[in-house]
């Protein structure tokens, strides 16, 4: 058994593409391994700046034999249908297959190919080539006159079998068995013989093979570097990984920077250190958090545009790098991660670093103190520069949609119309500030600062930033009714307008994050317990909406062509068209959107709590046709998830499931329904009499229920059917002989699916 | 007649140093020195020296000093950091050598920068110029956390693949050498590496420059006058193109005068654009304009001796 060891060696691979890389490349050659018929032990893989290794244990010396029996045409079957076998085998003649026979069949050829297993070196060195030419980066590039591609030019390849270098040749490239330390400190080649000598002649170079090893080393690094002085490191995942993935060997180093600049929001701080310098930022220890909340950052659907697939190299969307239980104000210095142990102990670097950092805290400084002299009412002209989207309009035009729906939404969700509408007129000027220009990760948050900086009410600066919000699946909602007005205005300014020019989110594809705007909205109403009823807010936002519609449809003039169509069409001279038939045509364009984006949330609530572990039948079981509110379609499935899980609702699900089954098969058979009413004077039986008695009295108590929204007690309304149900199962005999006594039977099994429909449809859970 | 002395470089104490230091550095390599394009452009890149040179199949090693006009980012002279003119070293290595990594790193070395205590950082940074329709993939060249160089492997010119690749190195010169001479303000760096009433600024050399150019960039360029030069340009450049074009088969006679036209409509775009006269959607069609005539050009480009047409 050997050890495959294998390096690919080039210049800087950006750090976020490494992991995935490493990954990658175990794939590609593994399931070489596995076509190839080679079993192998463990497979594991490295990523770092400047090589992808992989090694894999527990190879045999070659590929097993295989042997293969193919049959062939019978003998004297036609000379082409035998040409073609030999040739499908590999023979030479008809002599080199065997003849066998067959009882039913006859005589017939069979060819036996013995295929003799492969050296696993000779099958390596056809493998890795092929591997390199087809991995999937996400962007590779050629260089100097040849034609390979790869993320950057690659130097050289590294492959050692057992001991001994797998001999190939990529392009020029000739495989071998060595490789290179640290590109400053140790940039000799040296020879290794295993992956063991492999690690740990680098490490002696310099490099620390594992990406896993130097986030350690710079996370402890950091950690003791800021209790050395009395601080605490912001902790950042994405950073790390980063940092991680920019230095072969990594040296934390700690900076200072001028105490006046923490002046400037610690966010901002935060974020211009990281997004530039990729340094950690440092603060007091806990004590109670200027940091405000979690979660924020790029939101405007128009920002974030093209997320890529596959080998992708950007940092993720600023994470919060504060932490989950508070800490205490930002101190004025940095942790910053070097790829040298220098000389000097550090000391050029961290003075080189100090002054970078204080020429990027100058600048977010000068915007601090420049965006805080321009109100940020005045600053709203300025929107009627960006546009939001080409036939959605600009960003002024939907501040000023979104001033009217915040208002008209504040009073269903309690907040104040004043200071929603106010929210909703600056929730977007910080866009044209210099500081959301340089870092468009803070939009919203820095619009909360600038408006308190103006005095404005607290509630309304909160929504300023909240609007956003959520983000993400794991990012907080806003509780307060303000944001709530202007997070809900905001979203369903996205979704109806891009219904209503029909962008929406196919497959994967979705480009302005519609789906996690709807998203939003659900979590906003649940989490905050709201009665929103979509169709009827969707009447109350209707004047304000009606002009997205007529923008997104194309104008007025659109509009007046294609009534004129309508009217030609219909034999009618346009001369006939009426103020009300515009209106009828943007009422109908609307209430079409409306539909179909109802349609879609619900399909979203479907995803959401399906995500949460809520059984998929058991929501379709409360949504109807015309469901429209979401609080209670999750209150009609907890009770009816609770009822079910009781031994009375298992028993009249199934009771209510036999009845339909009979009635379904019954219908079929005479080709009609037993609806109508049940007539009492056919009644022959007690049980039937109770089953009646019961239906009405249950059907009854759940709708009244149902009116009260206390689906707990419709559930137990419908309990007492348990018993006159299974009662009518055991001594009725529904398929009696006399057809009126049988037709009155199949009517009150109608009666039980009916009364139990005001709850849930029963025939659509499963088991 | 007193022999003149030439004292060593001292690209730490002054601006020109570092620029004749890495002059001295890359003729040293047989690159072809070339003395800067006598237009406005917005990078080095814009020179024909690279952004022609680039396509085609001839061997290409050229550095230049090349002055670089960002109309949007003057600052009136008050921002330590910003400059609507400055300087930029270009060098272009086409086919791009398997140790041009190596070579640069040792033109830091030339200027001072010791491997040894400094923290030398290749992190990732795609480039692509709209208007030239160009593209290719490298890094910022971090020295201590500092950009000091952009360092790009051209995949593509006017939407043509470049084959052979070219390494293209771009060092922003005012950055470098306020690295190089300690200074947090670019008005402060010594200019002529003269002490005392010898001692020439780059304040004194540009800073009355930065100032009337910000004014002139953001308040009195004459708007009408400049699109009407834009359309000038545009015009120029297509019918210099016609006229220069032989025929199928046939080498084309007349592309650099039309690349200059090019450029000036490029520059012109700039000057409109920090004039905020601009509306986003129009940006995109005047990007596209000035892209269909660098596209023009570089198909004639591939059809002239220089372009490696037969």
């Amino acid at each position: 058994m050997s050890e495959l060891l294998l390096e690919l060696f080039s210049e800087e691979i950006p750090a976020g593409m490494q992991a995935r890389a490493g990954e990658y490349l175990q794939r590609l050659v593994c399931d070489g391994l596995k076509a190839a018929g080679i079993d192998f032990g463990e497979a594991r893989n490295f990523a770092g700046p400047r090589r992808l290794t992989l090694v894999v244990d527990g190879l045999p010396d070659k590929s097993p034999d295989v042997s293969d029996e193919r049959k062939g045409p019978r003998v004297g079957a036609p000379d082409k249908a035998i040409e073609g076998f030999l040739r499908g085998a590999g023979l030479k003649s008809v002599d080199e297959a065997e003849v066998v026979t067959d009882e039913k069949k006859g005589d017939f050829y069979v060819a036996r190919i013995e295929k003799k297993g492969r050296a696993t070196s000779d099958v390596i060195a056809e493998l890795v080539p092929a591997a390199i030419r087809q991995f999937p980066w996400a962007k590779s590039q050629r260089w100097g006159a040849g034609r390979l591609r790869w993320v950057r030019p690659l130097h050289s390849i590294l492959c050692v079998l057992g001991g001994r270098t797998v001999a190939f040749d990529v392009d020029g490239i000739a495989s071998g068995n060595e490789t290179r330390g640290h590109r400053f400190m140790a940039p000799g080649a040296f020879g290794v013989k295993d992956f063991a000598d492999y690690e740990e002649k680098l490490r002696k170079a310099h490099v620390i093979l594992d990406g896993r090893e130097r986030q350690k080393i710079i996370l402890k690094g950091a950690r003791a570097a800021a209790k050395k002085a009395s601080l605490e490191l912001v902790e950042d995942d994405a950073l790390l990984a980063e940092a991680a993935g920019l230095v072969e060997r990594p040296v934390v180093l700690m900076g200072t920077f001028d105490e006046a600049f923490l002046d400037v929001p610690p966010e901002v701080i935060i974020t211009a250190i990281r997004k530039h310098q990729k340094c950690f930022s440092l603060r007091q220890p806990s004590s109670p958090s200027p940091l405000t909340g979690e979660g924020r950052g790029g939101g405007d659907p128009v920002k974030t545009r093209g997320g890529e697939s596959g080998l992708s190299a950007k940092l993720p969307p600023t994470p919060d790098p504060s932490p989950p239980g508070g800490g205490g104000a930002l101190a004025n210095r940095f942790i910053l991660v070097s790829n040298l142990i220098a000389q000097d102990g550090g000391k050029a670097i961290t003075q080189g670093n100090e002054r970078v950092v204080r020429a990027r805290l100058s600048d977010a400084k000068f915007f601090w103190d420049q965006d805080r002299k321009v109100k940020l009412e005045d600053r709203l002209p300025e929107l009627e520069g960006i546009i939001f989207h080409e036939k959605l309009g600009t960003q002024a035009e939907r501040v000023e949609r979104l001033k009217g729906l915040a208002r008209e939404l504040a009073p269903i969700v309690g907040a104040d119309p004043d200071k929603a509408e106010r929210a909703a007129q600056l929730c977007k000027a910080d866009l044209v500030t210099d500081m959301v220009g340089e870092f468009p990760d803070l939009q919203g948050l820095m619009g909360k600062y600038y408006a308190l900086d103006q005095g404005e009410d607290a509630s309304v600066a909160a929504a300023i930033e909240e609007h956003y919000r959520p983000q993400g699946p794991n990012d907080a909602v806003p509780k307060d009714p303000v944001s709530i007005a202007v997070a809900l205005a905001d979203k369903l300014d996205i979704l109806v307008g891009f219904w209503a020019i029909d962008e929406k989110p196919t497959g994967s594809k979705d480009p302005y994050a519609l789906r996690r705007a709807a998203l939003g909205v659900i979590r906003i109403v649940l989490e905050n317990e709201l009665r929103f009823p979509l169709l009827q807010t969707a009447h109350i936002i209707y004047p304000r909406h009606k002009e997205l519609v007529i923008l997104a449809v194309g104008g007025q003039m659109v509009i007046r062509e294609k009534i004129e169509a309508i009217f030609s069409e219909a034999g009618k001279s346009p001369e006939e068209i009426v103020d009300g038939d515009v209106e009828t045509f943007i009422h109908t364009e609307y209430w079409a959107v409306v539909g179909l984006l109802r349609v879609f949330l619900i399909e979203r609530l479907k995803v959401y709590l399906r995500d949460r572990g809520t059984r998929h039948d058991l929501i379709d079981a409360v949504i109807s046709d015309d469901s429209d509110d979401l609080l209670m379609i999750v209150s009609r499935v907890e009770a009816l998830g609770k009822f079910l899980g009781t031994d009375d609702g298992a028993n009249l699900l199934a009771g209510v499931k036999r009845a339909a089954n009979i009635l379904r098969i019954e219908e079929k058979k005479e080709k009609r329904s037993f609806t109508g009413e049940v007539d009492p004077e056919l009644f022959e039986q007690d049980e039937e009499k109770a089953l009646a008695k019961a239906i009405g009295e249950a059907a009854r108590a759940a709708e009244a229920a149902v009116e009260k929204e206390d689906f707990e007690a419709a559930m137990a309304a419908m309990a007492k059917l348990r018993s006159p149900v299974d009662a009518f199962f055991d001594n009725v005999t529904v398929n009696a002989d006399d057809p009126k006594l049988r037709e009155n039977r199949l009517k009150l099994l109608n009666r039980i699916r009916e009364a139990t429909l005001s709850v849930a449809d029963f025939s659509k859970i499963g088991g | 007649m007193a022999k003149a002395q030439t004292a060593p470089l001292r690209p730490d104490k002054s601006f020109q140093d570092l620029i004749l230091v890495l002059q001295q550095y890359w003729a040293s390599l047989g690159c072809v020195l070339l003395q800067p394009y006598d237009m406005e452009v917005g990078a080095g890149t814009f020179h024909p020296a690279t952004a022609l040179r680039a396509l085609g199949p001839r061997p290409w090693n050229a550095a230049y000093v090349q002055p670089s006009r960002r109309p949007a980012d003057g600052r009136y002279g008050e921002n330590p950091n910003r400059l609507q003119h400055y300087y930029q070293y270009q060098v272009i290595l086409k086919p791009s050598p398997p140790d041009i990594q190596d070579l640069y790193l040792n033109s830091l070395y030339a200027i001072g920068i010791d491997p040894k205590n400094h923290d030398i950082r290749f992190v990732e940074d795609d480039w692509e110029s709209p208007t030239l329709g160009a593209w290719g993939l490298g890094w910022e060249v971090w020295c201590d956390g500092m950009e000091v160089s952009q360092f790009t492997y051209f995949q593509q010119v006017g939407g043509f693949d470049c084959d052979p690749v070219s390494g293209e190195l771009t060092y922003g010169l005012e950055r470098l050498a306020m690295y190089c001479q300690g200074a947090d303000n670019v008005f402060d760096l010594n200019f002529n590496g003269g002490e005392g009433a010898k001692r020439v600024t780059y304040a004194d050399v540009f800073l009355q420059a930065e100032q009337e150019y910000s004014r002139y960039n953001f308040e009195y360029a004459d708007t009408d006058r400049l699109l009407t030069h834009f359309r000038d340009a545009e015009a120029e450049c297509r019918a210099l193109l016609e006229a220069g074009d032989r025929g199928e088969g046939k080498r084309h006679e007349c592309v650099l005068p039309a690349y200059d036209q090019c450029i000036k409509a490029s520059h012109i775009f700039n000057l409109l654009d920090a004039r905020g006269v601009i509306s986003v959607t129009e940006r995109q069609a005047y990007i596209l304009r000035v892209r269909d005539l660098t596209k023009a050009c570089c198909t004639a480009w591939l059809r002239t001796q220089a372009g490696g047409a037969p």
